[in-house]
């Protein structure tokens, strides 16, 4: 962080936690109508925390993500209501050209598709060395040589040689590690991991997992892993947040959602995870799609697919009942949910 | 799969520096490096680049090619035809073709590369500029361009030029470069306005602008880092195409008496001299048309060369 961020944002002085998403709402504008990607999503991310996002697309995950960095296309996105506190000072309310300096620094972001998120007309040590340029004006030599550092960080063979090439010429994992290179070039407080994996075959996915972890671990980053993939998160998150419709419908650390559930939909994610055990059965799907962001379902946006919908579902919307300090599932029934589960 | 480093080798293998006469690993690497890189390795970049020096030899030191003086006229030899002592002949005034080819690339030239250079500097710039802000800016570069567009060339030219410099009038030889270089500009900046903003356009949603955005860049940096360099190959090759075009155009203008004209030599005002005469001399008119279509060839090729090597997907 740069000292001038730093006085304004005196370190620990707040209450709260590191990153503070506060009942975030966004919206976007468009000539069909208004869709409601995210309606009132809170969430919290400390030092050395990893918080795993799960939803599937469309679920308002990436958008929560983007309105963070502030790098939302508005119009037609619109933020209509919530906070995004960054060590207790809110962003939206932060001048651009301050939210600039944040972004890299304090807030970095790996992309899902690192070919298409590195610049293709430029070497990958440029681009790394870029960070350094823009953010702290090092000279071109000593960038260089942080650049050089930084891709021996994130273990790619032979980072001399291979610094003046360019991303088209790097296989898929390689290209991740440089977009993470590029992330991480600055010690940002908060990394937000955005499907990191989802472009990489399976073996791939392990590795940059188990990098991610690494880094954060080595340099007590808070991390937001955004993911629709449930096997990814389970060794690497703390916390999960899934996400449905633009809102949260369970939170929970990552074993008690793997133990046991609170929500029909979270329920349903799990249960759909292919599995040794059940070879030879029918695989397991959530029936009907995820809804339509244009005309949300009333009541719990889910209610079109839930096995244990009632009549009171399609009129109340269930705020996020709380089950124990850790954990909240926004499902009138969630109790009938957990006794199933331990059933 | 499961060791990174045997993927890495196998990738690395493939390109090899042995392999490949691409791979310069030592020194630093940029992107006006390997598009030389893939030039060179092409013939019609040869081929273009060679013409093209001989006509900027022309151009700059036409001493170097005659010795004989444009202006000089021998009216009994009018319309003589090629010979060993006039390579080309003599043209209606009894001056030598030759040297008048060659005295008339430098004003050629002068107005196809200055007219381009205008074009992109104001297509590029607005284009640029409307596809970054987008909204009313976007609205209002994009329909003054199509109301320019709208204009057909010719008939743009004709207006603009009769009404600054009518076919009678007798400007002098800087005044009438000037207007010929403003109009050509003037009518031609809306095409390369469009290839600029379409271009920028693409380029700003892509990931790579959104991750620098997410990294902390401001939009001058944006602007000249991520959009302009990915947006340059189409604005170069249009650009090294105009050239050529641009040169036609003048001599179409010269032809019409409403572009150059006596006593500034060039390709165009020969043609425009020569035309009633090509059934008794064609020669008076041949060798001047010959170096225009060369030297529009000369661009043209060059252009597409350029483009080939720019375009990193083809590496």
């Amino acid at each position: 962080m740069t000292e001038v961020l730093s006085e304004q944002m005196g370190r620990g002085s707040h209450g709260g936690a590191l990153l503070e998403v506060d009942n975030l709402h966004v919206e976007f504008r468009t000539r069909a109508g208004v869709a409601k990607a995210v309606n009132g999503v809170t969430y919290s991310v400390d030092a050395g925390e990893t918080l795993a996002v799960l939803g599937e697309s469309g679920s308002g995950k990436s958008v929560t993500a983007q309105t963070i960095m502030g790098i939302l296309d508005m119009p037609p996105g619109k933020v209509t209501g919530g906070e995004i506190r960054f060590r207790g000072v809110d962003l939206l309310k932060l001048p651009e050209d301050q939210r600039r300096k944040i972004r890299g620094e304090g807030i970095s972001m790996v992309f899902q598709d690192a070919l298409s998120a590195l610049n293709p007309v430029f070497p990958v040590g440029w681009q790394i060395a870029e960070m350094f340029r823009m953010h702290r004006g090092t000279s071109r030599a000593e960038a260089r040589k942080k650049a050089v550092e930084l891709m021996d960080r994130v273990r790619i063979p032979a980072a001399r040689e291979r610094v003046n090439d360019f991303p088209h010429q790097f296989s898929g994992g390689m290209r991740q590690r440089i977009m993470i290179a590029m992330a991480i070039a600055l010690d940002p407080e908060i990394l937000i991991a955005d499907e990191p994996t989802t472009a990489l075959d399976v073996t791939v996915q392990a590795q940059i997992m188990g990098l991610l972890a690494e880094l954060q671990r080595d340099s007590n980053m808070g991390l937001i892993l955004i993911t629709h993939d449930l096997g990814v998160v389970a060794d690497v998150a703390d916390k999960i947040a899934v996400m449905y419709g633009g809102r949260i419908v369970e939170n929970a650390l990552v074993h008690e959602l793997y133990k046991n559930p609170a929500h029909p939909y979270s329920k349903g994610l799990l249960e759909s995870i292919p599995r040794v055990d059940h070879k030879g059965q029918e695989l397991y799907a959530i029936k009907g799609l995820p809804p339509n962001l244009l005309e949300m379902p009333t009541g719990c946006a889910f209610h079109p697919r839930c096995p244990y919908r009632r009549d009171n579902c399609v009129t109340d919307v269930p705020p996020l009942y709380t089950i124990s300090g850790t954990r909240g599932s926004a499902c009138h029934y969630w109790r009938e949910v957990i006794d199933e589960g331990e059933r | 799969m499961s060791d990174p480093t045997a993927t890495q080798d196998l990738i690395k293998g493939a390109d090899d520096p042995a392999a490949s006469p691409v791979a310069v690993r030592d020194s630093q690497r940029s992107l006006w490096r390997d598009t030389w890189d893939i030039l060179k390795r092409r013939k019609i970049f040869w081929i273009s680049l060679v013409l093209l020096i001989l006509f900027l030899l022309m151009a700059a030191f036409p001493s170097l090619f005659t010795h004989k003086d444009p202006e000089y006229a021998t009216l009994s030899k009018s319309m003589e035809l090629p010979s060993a002592e006039a390579w080309f002949g003599y043209d209606l005034q009894g001056r030598d073709v030759w040297a008048r080819t060659i005295y008339g690339a430098r004003t050629s030239i002068i107005v196809g590369v200055l007219a381009t250079l205008a074009t992109v500097v104001l297509g590029g710039l607005t284009g640029v500029l409307a596809a970054y802000f987008g909204r009313w800016i976007d609205a209002v570069v994009s329909r003054v361009g199509e109301m320019f567009l709208g204009l057909p060339y010719v008939l743009g030219a004709i207006i603009i030029l009769g009404t600054i410099a009518p076919a009678q009038s007798n400007p002098s030889k800087f005044t009438i470069m000037t207007v010929v270089i403003v109009v050509l500009a003037l009518l031609g900046w809306p095409i390369l306005m469009r290839i600029a903003r379409s271009a920028v356009i693409q380029a700003k949603h892509q990931d790579y602008v959104q991750a620098a955005r997410a990294l902390g860049a401001g939009p001058m940096r944006i602007i000249f880092r991520h959009l302009l360099p990915n947006s340059l190959a189409p604005i170069l090759v249009y650009a090294t195409i105009t050239i050529g075009s641009f040169i036609g155009a003048e001599a179409t203008l010269s032809l019409l008496g409403i572009g150059l004209r006596s006593p500034v030599i060039s390709w165009g005002i020969a043609i425009a001299d020569h035309k009633d005469y090509l059934r008794t001399g064609p020669h008076a008119m041949f060798f001047p048309a010959g170096f225009l279509s060369l030297c529009v060839l000369t661009f043209v090729m060059l252009g597409e060369a350029v483009r080939d090597a720019l375009d990193p997907k083809l590496r």
